[in-house]
Protein backbone atom coordinates (compact mmCIF):
# COMPACT_ATOMS: atom_id res chain seq x y z
CA UNK A 1 0.00 0.00 0.00
CA UNK A 2 2.82 2.42 0.83
CA UNK A 3 4.33 1.79 -2.54
CA UNK A 4 1.02 2.31 -4.22
CA UNK A 5 0.54 5.67 -2.51
CA UNK A 6 4.05 6.80 -3.39
CA UNK A 7 3.63 5.71 -6.99
CA UNK A 8 0.18 7.17 -7.29
CA UNK A 9 1.29 10.59 -6.10
CA UNK A 10 4.40 10.43 -8.25
CA UNK A 11 2.20 9.62 -11.24
CA UNK A 12 -0.15 12.42 -10.28
CA UNK A 13 2.85 14.77 -10.17
CA UNK A 14 4.02 13.58 -13.57
CA UNK A 15 0.48 14.09 -14.83
CA UNK A 16 0.66 17.66 -13.52
CA UNK A 17 3.74 18.25 -15.68
CA UNK A 18 1.96 16.73 -18.68
CA UNK A 19 -0.94 19.06 -18.01
CA UNK A 20 1.30 22.12 -18.13
CA UNK A 21 2.47 21.16 -21.60
CA UNK A 22 -0.83 19.76 -22.81
CA UNK A 23 -3.10 22.64 -21.79
CA UNK A 24 -1.37 24.96 -24.26
CA UNK A 25 -1.33 22.32 -26.99
CA UNK A 26 -5.01 21.73 -26.51
CA UNK A 27 -5.99 25.39 -26.71
CA UNK A 28 -3.75 26.07 -29.69
CA UNK A 29 -5.26 23.16 -31.54
CA UNK A 30 -8.79 23.89 -30.40
CA UNK A 31 -8.69 27.51 -31.47
CA UNK A 32 -6.51 27.45 -34.54
CA UNK A 33 -6.30 23.85 -35.69
CA UNK A 34 -2.51 23.99 -35.33
CA UNK A 35 -0.73 20.87 -34.16
CA UNK A 36 2.21 22.53 -32.46
CA UNK A 37 5.13 20.12 -32.52
CA UNK A 38 7.42 22.89 -31.31
CA UNK A 39 5.73 22.95 -27.93
CA UNK A 40 8.37 20.67 -26.43
CA UNK A 41 11.01 23.20 -27.47
CA UNK A 42 9.21 25.84 -25.37
CA UNK A 43 9.44 23.52 -22.40
CA UNK A 44 13.14 22.87 -22.96
CA UNK A 45 13.78 26.61 -23.28
CA UNK A 46 12.12 27.12 -19.91
CA UNK A 47 14.22 24.32 -18.43
CA UNK A 48 17.47 25.84 -19.70
CA UNK A 49 16.36 29.23 -18.39
CA UNK A 50 15.94 27.67 -14.96
CA UNK A 51 19.34 26.02 -15.19
CA UNK A 52 20.99 29.28 -16.20
CA UNK A 53 19.27 31.36 -13.58
CA UNK A 54 19.87 28.98 -10.69
CA UNK A 55 23.50 28.27 -11.60
CA UNK A 56 24.76 31.60 -13.00
CA UNK A 57 22.56 34.42 -11.75
CA UNK A 58 21.31 33.38 -8.34
CA UNK A 59 23.17 30.22 -7.45
CA UNK A 60 22.38 30.46 -3.76
CA UNK A 61 20.19 27.38 -3.81
CA UNK A 62 17.43 29.26 -2.02
CA UNK A 63 13.75 28.63 -2.35
CA UNK A 64 13.17 32.20 -3.49
CA UNK A 65 15.67 31.85 -6.33
CA UNK A 66 13.89 28.71 -7.40
CA UNK A 67 10.51 30.38 -7.38
CA UNK A 68 11.85 33.31 -9.41
CA UNK A 69 13.37 30.84 -11.86
CA UNK A 70 9.96 29.23 -12.34
CA UNK A 71 8.54 32.56 -13.33
CA UNK A 72 11.44 33.37 -15.64
CA UNK A 73 11.11 29.98 -17.29
CA UNK A 74 7.45 30.73 -17.90
CA UNK A 75 8.28 34.07 -19.49
CA UNK A 76 11.00 32.52 -21.67
CA UNK A 77 8.57 29.84 -22.83
CA UNK A 78 5.92 32.48 -23.53
CA UNK A 79 8.26 34.72 -25.53
CA UNK A 80 9.52 31.77 -27.54
CA UNK A 81 5.93 30.78 -28.27
CA UNK A 82 4.83 34.27 -29.27
CA UNK A 83 7.85 34.63 -31.55
CA UNK A 84 6.96 31.30 -33.15
CA UNK A 85 3.41 32.45 -33.77
CA UNK A 86 4.40 35.86 -35.09
CA UNK A 87 7.30 34.76 -37.26
CA UNK A 88 6.17 31.38 -38.57
CA UNK A 89 2.60 30.39 -37.88
CA UNK A 90 0.87 33.65 -38.71
CA UNK A 91 1.83 33.59 -42.37
CA UNK A 92 0.50 30.09 -42.80
CA UNK A 93 -2.95 31.00 -41.55
CA UNK A 94 -5.39 28.15 -42.18
CA UNK A 95 -2.76 26.04 -43.92
CA UNK A 96 -2.81 23.40 -41.23
CA UNK A 97 -0.45 20.88 -42.78
CA UNK A 98 2.14 23.57 -43.51
CA UNK A 99 1.81 24.94 -40.00
CA UNK A 100 2.35 21.51 -38.50
CA UNK A 101 5.36 20.89 -40.74
CA UNK A 102 6.89 24.23 -39.78
CA UNK A 103 6.53 23.43 -36.10
CA UNK A 104 8.09 19.98 -36.64
CA UNK A 105 11.02 21.72 -38.34
CA UNK A 106 11.31 24.28 -35.58
CA UNK A 107 11.33 21.48 -33.02
CA UNK A 108 14.28 19.84 -34.77
CA UNK A 109 16.12 23.13 -35.16
CA UNK A 110 15.61 23.97 -31.49
CA UNK A 111 16.83 20.56 -30.35
CA UNK A 112 20.02 20.88 -32.41
CA UNK A 113 20.54 24.42 -31.23
CA UNK A 114 20.26 23.30 -27.61
CA UNK A 115 22.69 20.50 -28.40
CA UNK A 116 25.17 22.94 -29.92
CA UNK A 117 24.90 25.48 -27.15
CA UNK A 118 24.61 23.28 -24.08
CA UNK A 119 26.05 19.92 -25.16
CA UNK A 120 24.40 16.54 -25.15
CA UNK A 121 24.96 15.72 -21.49
CA UNK A 122 22.17 16.72 -19.17
CA UNK A 123 23.00 19.80 -17.13
CA UNK A 124 22.30 19.32 -13.49
CA UNK A 125 19.83 21.64 -11.83
CA UNK A 126 19.81 21.44 -8.07
CA UNK A 127 16.48 22.37 -6.55
CA UNK A 128 16.47 24.07 -3.14
CA UNK A 129 16.96 21.66 -0.24
CA UNK A 130 13.38 22.16 0.92
CA UNK A 131 12.23 20.15 -2.08
CA UNK A 132 14.18 17.09 -0.94
CA UNK A 133 11.90 16.70 2.05
CA UNK A 134 9.26 14.04 2.13
CA UNK A 135 5.73 14.02 3.44
CA UNK A 136 4.40 11.02 5.30
CA UNK A 137 1.04 9.70 4.14
CA UNK A 138 0.04 6.61 6.07
CA UNK A 139 3.20 4.56 5.97
CA UNK A 140 4.39 6.05 2.72
CA UNK A 141 6.93 8.79 2.26
CA UNK A 142 6.35 10.98 -0.74
CA UNK A 143 8.76 13.57 -2.13
CA UNK A 144 7.48 17.06 -1.50
CA UNK A 145 8.37 18.11 -5.05
CA UNK A 146 5.44 16.00 -6.30
CA UNK A 147 3.08 18.29 -4.45
CA UNK A 148 4.78 21.31 -5.93
CA UNK A 149 4.06 20.06 -9.47
CA UNK A 150 0.48 19.34 -8.55
CA UNK A 151 0.10 22.72 -6.84
CA UNK A 152 1.52 24.68 -9.76
CA UNK A 153 -0.61 22.78 -12.25
CA UNK A 154 -3.67 23.39 -10.08
CA UNK A 155 -2.90 27.11 -10.02
CA UNK A 156 -2.57 27.15 -13.79
CA UNK A 157 -5.85 25.27 -14.10
CA UNK A 158 -7.64 27.70 -11.79
CA UNK A 159 -6.14 30.74 -13.50
CA UNK A 160 -7.19 29.28 -16.81
CA UNK A 161 -10.71 28.68 -15.55
CA UNK A 162 -11.05 32.23 -14.24
CA UNK A 163 -9.64 33.69 -17.43
CA UNK A 164 -11.97 31.63 -19.61
CA UNK A 165 -15.03 32.34 -17.50
CA UNK A 166 -14.66 35.98 -16.58
CA UNK A 167 -12.61 37.82 -19.19
CA UNK A 168 -13.45 38.98 -22.67
CA UNK A 169 -10.44 37.25 -24.18
CA UNK A 170 -11.59 34.04 -22.48
CA UNK A 171 -15.03 34.49 -24.01
CA UNK A 172 -13.44 35.00 -27.43
CA UNK A 173 -11.33 31.87 -27.02
CA UNK A 174 -14.29 29.75 -25.96
CA UNK A 175 -16.35 31.02 -28.86
CA UNK A 176 -13.42 30.65 -31.27
CA UNK A 177 -12.88 27.01 -30.34
CA UNK A 178 -16.48 26.43 -31.38
CA UNK A 179 -16.73 28.56 -34.52
CA UNK A 180 -13.84 30.78 -35.44
CA UNK A 181 -15.24 32.41 -38.56
CA UNK A 182 -18.41 33.50 -36.76
CA UNK A 183 -16.24 35.23 -34.15
CA UNK A 184 -14.67 37.31 -36.91
CA UNK A 185 -18.15 37.95 -38.30
CA UNK A 186 -18.94 39.69 -35.00
CA UNK A 187 -16.12 42.15 -35.67
CA UNK A 188 -13.46 40.48 -33.53
CA UNK A 189 -9.88 40.11 -34.70
CA UNK A 190 -9.47 36.50 -33.71
CA UNK A 191 -5.77 36.54 -34.57
CA UNK A 192 -5.07 38.54 -31.44
CA UNK A 193 -6.58 35.68 -29.50
CA UNK A 194 -4.21 33.29 -31.33
CA UNK A 195 -1.20 35.27 -30.17
CA UNK A 196 -2.56 35.35 -26.64
CA UNK A 197 -3.15 31.61 -26.62
CA UNK A 198 0.42 31.03 -27.74
CA UNK A 199 1.54 33.30 -24.94
CA UNK A 200 -0.28 31.46 -22.16
CA UNK A 201 0.46 28.04 -23.71
CA UNK A 202 4.15 28.91 -23.92
CA UNK A 203 4.13 30.23 -20.37
CA UNK A 204 2.66 27.00 -19.01
CA UNK A 205 5.13 24.94 -21.05
CA UNK A 206 8.10 26.99 -19.79
CA UNK A 207 6.84 26.58 -16.25
CA UNK A 208 6.54 22.85 -16.89
CA UNK A 209 10.14 22.90 -18.15
CA UNK A 210 11.37 24.50 -14.95
CA UNK A 211 9.60 21.89 -12.85
CA UNK A 212 10.76 19.12 -15.17
CA UNK A 213 14.37 19.97 -14.28
CA UNK A 214 13.49 18.99 -10.73
CA UNK A 215 11.56 15.88 -11.77
CA UNK A 216 14.36 14.74 -14.11
CA UNK A 217 17.21 16.19 -11.99
CA UNK A 218 18.43 18.31 -14.88
CA UNK A 219 17.94 19.34 -18.46
CA UNK A 220 19.17 17.94 -21.76
CA UNK A 221 18.39 18.96 -25.35
CA UNK A 222 15.56 16.44 -25.73
CA UNK A 223 13.83 16.97 -22.39
CA UNK A 224 10.83 18.58 -24.06
CA UNK A 225 10.49 15.93 -26.75
CA UNK A 226 9.86 13.23 -24.17
CA UNK A 227 7.14 15.30 -22.55
CA UNK A 228 5.63 16.36 -25.86
CA UNK A 229 4.66 12.84 -26.87
CA UNK A 230 2.73 12.20 -23.67
CA UNK A 231 1.29 15.68 -23.75
CA UNK A 232 -0.14 14.97 -27.20
CA UNK A 233 -1.63 11.72 -25.98
CA UNK A 234 -3.09 13.63 -23.05
CA UNK A 235 -4.64 16.22 -25.34
CA UNK A 236 -6.24 13.63 -27.57
CA UNK A 237 -7.61 11.65 -24.63
CA UNK A 238 -8.91 14.80 -22.93
CA UNK A 239 -10.49 16.27 -26.04
CA UNK A 240 -8.92 18.93 -28.21
CA UNK A 241 -9.70 22.40 -26.96
CA UNK A 242 -11.00 21.33 -23.54
CA UNK A 243 -8.69 22.38 -20.72
CA UNK A 244 -10.65 20.54 -17.98
CA UNK A 245 -10.61 17.43 -20.19
CA UNK A 246 -6.88 17.84 -20.54
CA UNK A 247 -6.48 18.03 -16.76
CA UNK A 248 -8.38 14.79 -16.20
CA UNK A 249 -6.52 13.02 -18.99
CA UNK A 250 -3.16 14.21 -17.67
CA UNK A 251 -3.83 12.60 -14.30
CA UNK A 252 -5.00 9.40 -15.95
CA UNK A 253 -1.95 9.22 -18.23
CA UNK A 254 0.58 10.11 -15.51
CA UNK A 255 -0.72 7.71 -12.88
CA UNK A 256 -1.30 4.87 -15.36
CA UNK A 257 2.18 5.21 -16.73
CA UNK A 258 3.91 5.20 -13.36
CA UNK A 259 1.77 2.50 -11.74
CA UNK A 260 1.85 0.09 -14.67
CA UNK A 261 5.55 0.62 -15.14
CA UNK A 262 6.12 -0.50 -11.59
CA UNK A 263 3.72 -3.44 -11.40
CA UNK A 264 4.18 -4.77 -14.94
CA UNK A 265 7.80 -3.97 -15.64
CA UNK A 266 8.13 -1.36 -18.36
CA UNK A 267 4.68 -1.77 -19.86
CA UNK A 268 3.51 1.68 -18.74
CA UNK A 269 4.11 3.41 -22.04
CA UNK A 270 2.43 0.58 -23.92
CA UNK A 271 -0.64 0.74 -21.72
CA UNK A 272 -0.87 4.50 -22.21
CA UNK A 273 -0.88 4.02 -25.97
CA UNK A 274 -3.54 1.31 -25.61
CA UNK A 275 -5.56 3.76 -23.55
CA UNK A 276 -5.24 6.28 -26.35
CA UNK A 277 -6.41 3.72 -28.90
CA UNK A 278 -9.34 2.80 -26.68
CA UNK A 279 -10.45 6.42 -26.32
CA UNK A 280 -10.12 6.98 -30.06
CA UNK A 281 -12.31 3.96 -30.70
CA UNK A 282 -14.98 4.60 -28.12
CA UNK A 283 -15.01 8.38 -27.93
CA UNK A 284 -13.03 9.88 -30.81
CA UNK A 285 -13.68 13.45 -29.65
CA UNK A 286 -11.92 12.71 -26.34
CA UNK A 287 -13.30 12.73 -22.80
CA UNK A 288 -14.65 16.30 -22.77
CA UNK A 289 -14.12 17.30 -26.40
CA UNK A 290 -16.84 18.52 -28.70
CA UNK A 291 -17.73 16.65 -31.83
CA UNK A 292 -15.91 18.36 -34.67
CA UNK A 293 -18.03 20.17 -37.22
CA UNK B 1 -31.21 57.60 -54.05
CA UNK B 2 -28.34 57.08 -51.64
CA UNK B 3 -26.71 53.74 -52.13
CA UNK B 4 -25.79 51.87 -48.96
CA UNK B 5 -24.15 49.06 -50.85
CA UNK B 6 -22.85 48.66 -54.39
CA UNK B 7 -21.50 45.43 -55.80
CA UNK B 8 -19.72 45.60 -59.13
CA UNK B 9 -18.57 42.48 -60.94
CA UNK B 10 -18.15 40.42 -57.77
CA UNK B 11 -16.78 36.94 -58.42
CA UNK B 12 -16.37 34.08 -55.99
CA UNK B 13 -14.64 30.82 -56.77
CA UNK B 14 -14.51 28.11 -54.14
CA UNK B 15 -12.48 24.97 -54.71
CA UNK B 16 -12.62 25.39 -58.46
CA UNK B 17 -16.32 26.11 -58.76
CA UNK B 18 -17.21 29.55 -60.00
CA UNK B 19 -20.12 30.36 -57.70
CA UNK B 20 -20.63 34.08 -58.17
CA UNK B 21 -20.06 35.04 -61.79
CA UNK B 22 -19.99 38.80 -61.81
CA UNK B 23 -22.66 39.99 -59.40
CA UNK B 24 -23.84 43.59 -59.82
CA UNK B 25 -26.45 45.38 -57.74
CA UNK B 26 -27.18 48.39 -55.60
CA UNK B 27 -28.96 48.58 -52.29
CA UNK B 28 -30.92 51.72 -51.47
CA UNK B 29 -30.06 53.24 -48.10
CA UNK B 30 -32.60 53.28 -45.30
CA UNK B 31 -34.94 50.60 -46.60
CA UNK B 32 -35.27 46.83 -46.75
CA UNK B 33 -34.17 45.12 -49.96
CA UNK B 34 -35.06 41.49 -50.55
CA UNK B 35 -32.49 39.24 -52.20
CA UNK B 36 -34.38 36.40 -53.84
CA UNK B 37 -33.77 33.40 -56.03
CA UNK B 38 -34.12 29.64 -56.22
CA UNK B 39 -32.08 27.33 -54.01
CA UNK B 40 -28.39 27.25 -54.71
CA UNK B 41 -28.18 30.34 -56.93
CA UNK B 42 -25.66 32.10 -54.67
CA UNK B 43 -27.67 34.29 -52.28
CA UNK B 44 -25.84 33.17 -49.16
CA UNK B 45 -22.52 33.28 -50.97
CA UNK B 46 -23.28 36.87 -51.95
CA UNK B 47 -23.80 37.87 -48.31
CA UNK B 48 -20.70 35.94 -47.26
CA UNK B 49 -18.65 37.66 -49.95
CA UNK B 50 -19.75 41.07 -48.67
CA UNK B 51 -18.41 40.29 -45.19
CA UNK B 52 -15.32 38.55 -46.54
CA UNK B 53 -16.12 35.06 -45.32
CA UNK B 54 -15.37 33.76 -48.82
CA UNK B 55 -12.50 34.95 -51.03
CA UNK B 56 -13.91 37.47 -53.49
CA UNK B 57 -12.77 39.72 -56.32
CA UNK B 58 -14.56 42.76 -57.64
CA UNK B 59 -15.74 45.96 -56.03
CA UNK B 60 -17.91 46.14 -52.92
CA UNK B 61 -18.76 49.58 -51.62
CA UNK B 62 -20.36 50.37 -48.29
CA UNK B 63 -21.70 53.88 -48.95
CA UNK B 64 -18.50 55.53 -50.26
CA UNK B 65 -16.04 53.08 -48.71
CA UNK B 66 -14.49 50.25 -50.72
CA UNK B 67 -14.63 47.20 -48.45
CA UNK B 68 -13.70 44.35 -50.78
CA UNK B 69 -10.11 44.34 -49.55
CA UNK B 70 -11.00 44.27 -45.86
CA UNK B 71 -10.84 41.28 -43.55
CA UNK B 72 -14.09 40.05 -42.08
CA UNK B 73 -13.72 41.74 -38.71
CA UNK B 74 -12.82 45.00 -40.44
CA UNK B 75 -15.92 44.87 -42.64
CA UNK B 76 -18.05 44.36 -39.54
CA UNK B 77 -16.35 47.24 -37.76
CA UNK B 78 -16.94 49.43 -40.80
CA UNK B 79 -20.61 49.14 -39.84
CA UNK B 80 -22.00 45.85 -41.13
CA UNK B 81 -23.88 43.23 -39.13
CA UNK B 82 -24.39 39.71 -40.41
CA UNK B 83 -27.01 37.14 -39.45
CA UNK B 84 -25.94 33.92 -41.16
CA UNK B 85 -28.23 31.33 -42.66
CA UNK B 86 -27.55 28.62 -40.10
CA UNK B 87 -27.71 31.00 -37.15
CA UNK B 88 -24.23 30.03 -36.01
CA UNK B 89 -24.84 30.93 -32.42
CA UNK B 90 -22.24 29.63 -29.96
CA UNK B 91 -23.91 26.62 -28.43
CA UNK B 92 -21.53 26.24 -25.48
CA UNK B 93 -21.96 29.86 -24.39
CA UNK B 94 -24.96 31.24 -22.56
CA UNK B 95 -27.43 33.53 -24.25
CA UNK B 96 -25.94 36.54 -22.49
CA UNK B 97 -22.40 35.48 -23.40
CA UNK B 98 -23.47 35.22 -27.03
CA UNK B 99 -24.76 38.78 -26.86
CA UNK B 100 -21.74 40.07 -24.95
CA UNK B 101 -19.41 38.67 -27.56
CA UNK B 102 -21.25 40.70 -30.18
CA UNK B 103 -20.89 44.00 -28.29
CA UNK B 104 -18.96 46.61 -30.22
CA UNK B 105 -20.50 49.94 -29.29
CA UNK B 106 -19.81 51.59 -25.96
CA UNK B 107 -23.49 51.41 -25.13
CA UNK B 108 -24.90 48.30 -26.75
CA UNK B 109 -28.65 48.59 -27.10
CA UNK B 110 -29.90 45.84 -24.81
CA UNK B 111 -33.20 47.67 -24.29
CA UNK B 112 -34.24 47.29 -27.90
CA UNK B 113 -33.11 43.68 -28.00
CA UNK B 114 -34.93 42.66 -24.82
CA UNK B 115 -38.02 44.60 -25.86
CA UNK B 116 -38.17 42.71 -29.11
CA UNK B 117 -37.26 39.36 -27.56
CA UNK B 118 -38.23 39.26 -23.88
CA UNK B 119 -37.58 35.53 -24.07
CA UNK B 120 -33.85 36.21 -24.27
CA UNK B 121 -33.84 38.17 -21.04
CA UNK B 122 -35.69 35.35 -19.31
CA UNK B 123 -33.21 32.83 -20.63
CA UNK B 124 -30.01 34.84 -20.44
CA UNK B 125 -28.16 32.22 -18.37
CA UNK B 126 -29.28 29.30 -20.50
CA UNK B 127 -26.76 27.61 -22.76
CA UNK B 128 -27.57 28.70 -26.28
CA UNK B 129 -27.19 25.14 -27.56
CA UNK B 130 -30.20 24.09 -25.53
CA UNK B 131 -32.48 26.78 -26.97
CA UNK B 132 -35.19 25.93 -29.48
CA UNK B 133 -34.49 26.75 -33.11
CA UNK B 134 -36.66 29.83 -32.93
CA UNK B 135 -34.96 31.09 -29.79
CA UNK B 136 -31.58 30.50 -31.40
CA UNK B 137 -32.71 32.63 -34.32
CA UNK B 138 -33.65 35.37 -31.86
CA UNK B 139 -30.10 35.25 -30.48
CA UNK B 140 -28.67 35.48 -33.99
CA UNK B 141 -30.83 38.48 -34.85
CA UNK B 142 -30.28 40.09 -31.44
CA UNK B 143 -26.51 39.93 -31.89
CA UNK B 144 -26.90 42.04 -35.00
CA UNK B 145 -29.17 44.60 -33.36
CA UNK B 146 -26.98 45.37 -30.35
CA UNK B 147 -24.76 47.82 -32.19
CA UNK B 148 -25.45 50.72 -34.49
CA UNK B 149 -24.89 49.55 -38.05
CA UNK B 150 -24.99 51.04 -41.49
CA UNK B 151 -26.00 47.79 -43.12
CA UNK B 152 -27.66 44.66 -41.84
CA UNK B 153 -27.27 41.43 -43.82
CA UNK B 154 -29.81 38.80 -42.86
CA UNK B 155 -29.92 35.33 -44.41
CA UNK B 156 -33.25 33.49 -44.24
CA UNK B 157 -34.13 34.44 -40.68
CA UNK B 158 -37.52 32.73 -40.81
CA UNK B 159 -36.36 29.40 -42.18
CA UNK B 160 -38.04 26.61 -40.26
CA UNK B 161 -39.89 28.89 -37.84
CA UNK B 162 -43.50 28.57 -36.73
CA UNK B 163 -45.82 31.30 -38.09
CA UNK B 164 -45.94 33.15 -34.78
CA UNK B 165 -42.16 33.36 -34.65
CA UNK B 166 -42.01 34.43 -38.27
CA UNK B 167 -44.14 37.41 -37.30
CA UNK B 168 -41.91 38.14 -34.32
CA UNK B 169 -38.75 38.10 -36.43
CA UNK B 170 -40.44 40.24 -39.07
CA UNK B 171 -41.42 42.76 -36.39
CA UNK B 172 -37.83 42.85 -35.21
CA UNK B 173 -36.58 43.48 -38.73
CA UNK B 174 -39.11 46.27 -39.17
CA UNK B 175 -37.91 47.94 -36.00
CA UNK B 176 -34.33 47.55 -37.13
CA UNK B 177 -35.20 48.97 -40.53
CA UNK B 178 -36.10 52.29 -38.95
CA UNK B 179 -32.45 52.81 -38.07
CA UNK B 180 -30.48 51.01 -40.73
CA UNK B 181 -30.40 49.53 -44.21
CA UNK B 182 -31.27 45.86 -44.56
CA UNK B 183 -30.40 43.36 -47.25
CA UNK B 184 -32.61 40.36 -46.57
CA UNK B 185 -32.43 36.93 -48.15
CA UNK B 186 -35.83 35.38 -47.68
CA UNK B 187 -37.97 32.64 -49.26
CA UNK B 188 -41.10 33.82 -47.48
CA UNK B 189 -42.65 36.06 -50.13
CA UNK B 190 -45.49 37.47 -48.01
CA UNK B 191 -42.80 38.65 -45.60
CA UNK B 192 -40.89 40.29 -48.44
CA UNK B 193 -44.06 42.00 -49.61
CA UNK B 194 -44.68 43.22 -46.11
CA UNK B 195 -41.31 44.76 -45.29
CA UNK B 196 -39.20 45.10 -48.44
CA UNK B 197 -39.20 48.20 -50.64
CA UNK B 198 -37.00 46.72 -53.35
CA UNK B 199 -36.17 43.26 -54.58
CA UNK B 200 -33.14 41.78 -56.33
CA UNK B 201 -33.40 38.40 -58.00
CA UNK B 202 -30.45 36.08 -58.60
CA UNK B 203 -30.08 33.06 -60.81
CA UNK B 204 -27.03 30.84 -61.23
CA UNK B 205 -24.48 33.22 -59.77
CA UNK B 206 -25.66 36.47 -61.34
CA UNK B 207 -28.34 39.08 -60.71
CA UNK B 208 -31.13 38.72 -63.26
CA UNK B 209 -33.62 41.32 -62.07
CA UNK B 210 -34.01 44.36 -59.84
CA UNK B 211 -37.44 45.67 -59.06
CA UNK B 212 -40.16 46.02 -56.46
CA UNK B 213 -42.11 43.43 -54.42
CA UNK B 214 -45.43 44.12 -56.16
CA UNK B 215 -44.00 42.35 -59.18
CA UNK B 216 -44.21 39.15 -57.15
CA UNK B 217 -47.99 39.37 -57.39
CA UNK B 218 -47.72 38.42 -61.02
CA UNK B 219 -47.73 34.60 -60.91
CA UNK B 220 -45.87 34.41 -64.22
CA UNK B 221 -43.07 36.52 -62.79
CA UNK B 222 -42.83 34.57 -59.56
CA UNK B 223 -42.78 31.30 -61.40
CA UNK B 224 -40.17 32.39 -63.90
CA UNK B 225 -37.87 34.11 -61.41
CA UNK B 226 -38.23 31.94 -58.34
CA UNK B 227 -39.82 28.76 -59.50
CA UNK B 228 -42.69 29.28 -57.06
CA UNK B 229 -46.25 30.46 -57.27
CA UNK B 230 -45.99 33.40 -54.94
CA UNK B 231 -48.93 35.28 -56.37
CA UNK B 232 -51.64 34.96 -53.77
CA UNK B 233 -51.68 36.46 -50.20
N1 LIG C 1 -17.94 26.29 -49.45
C1 LIG C 1 -18.45 25.85 -50.60
N2 LIG C 1 -17.82 24.90 -51.32
C2 LIG C 1 -18.32 24.46 -52.48
N3 LIG C 1 -19.48 24.87 -53.00
C3 LIG C 1 -20.17 25.81 -52.34
C4 LIG C 1 -19.69 26.35 -51.11
N4 LIG C 1 -20.58 27.26 -50.67
C5 LIG C 1 -21.55 27.30 -51.60
N5 LIG C 1 -21.32 26.43 -52.59
C6 LIG C 1 -22.18 26.21 -53.78
O1 LIG C 1 -22.49 27.46 -54.33
C7 LIG C 1 -23.81 27.50 -54.78
C8 LIG C 1 -24.54 28.66 -54.16
O2 LIG C 1 -24.70 28.41 -52.77
P1 LIG C 1 -25.45 29.40 -51.80
O3 LIG C 1 -25.45 28.81 -50.45
O4 LIG C 1 -24.89 30.75 -51.97
O5 LIG C 1 -26.91 29.35 -52.40
P2 LIG C 1 -28.26 30.02 -51.87
O6 LIG C 1 -28.79 30.84 -52.96
O7 LIG C 1 -28.03 30.67 -50.56
O8 LIG C 1 -29.17 28.74 -51.69
P3 LIG C 1 -30.31 28.42 -50.59
O9 LIG C 1 -31.53 29.14 -51.02
O10 LIG C 1 -30.49 26.93 -50.72
O11 LIG C 1 -29.79 28.84 -49.26
C9 LIG C 1 -24.42 26.16 -54.47
O12 LIG C 1 -24.39 25.37 -55.61
C10 LIG C 1 -23.50 25.59 -53.40
O13 LIG C 1 -23.46 24.19 -53.48
MG1 LIG D 1 -28.59 30.29 -48.69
Amino acid sequence: MEIFITLFITGFGLGALYFLVASGLSLIYGLMGVLNFAHGAFLTAGAYATWYFTTSIRADGSLSSYVISLFIAGVVGALFAVATEQILIKYLYDRHIDQALVTVGLGFVATSAYLGWFGSDPLIVLPPTQLYNTVQIGDAFVGIDRFLYIGVAALVLIANFLMMRYTRIGLIIRAGVENRSMVTALGIDVRKAFTFVFFIGGFAAGLGGALATTYASGVGPTLGDAFLIYAFITVVIGGMGSVPGTAIAAIVVGTTQVLVNYYVQGLGDFVVVMLLALVLLVRPQGLLGKVAH
Amino acid sequence: MTKALTLADVNVTIKGSHILQGVNFEVEAGVVTGLLGRNGVGKSTTLRSIVGLVPRVGSIKLFEQEISGLKTHEVIRAGVAFVPEDREIFSTLTVLENLKLAERDKNPDYDTVYNLFPELLKRKSQRAGTLSGGQQQMVAVARALLNKTKLLLVDEPTKGLAPKLVTEVADALEVAAQATTILLVEQNLPLIKRIAKNIIVMDQGVVVHSGVPTELENPEFAKQMLGVSGGSH
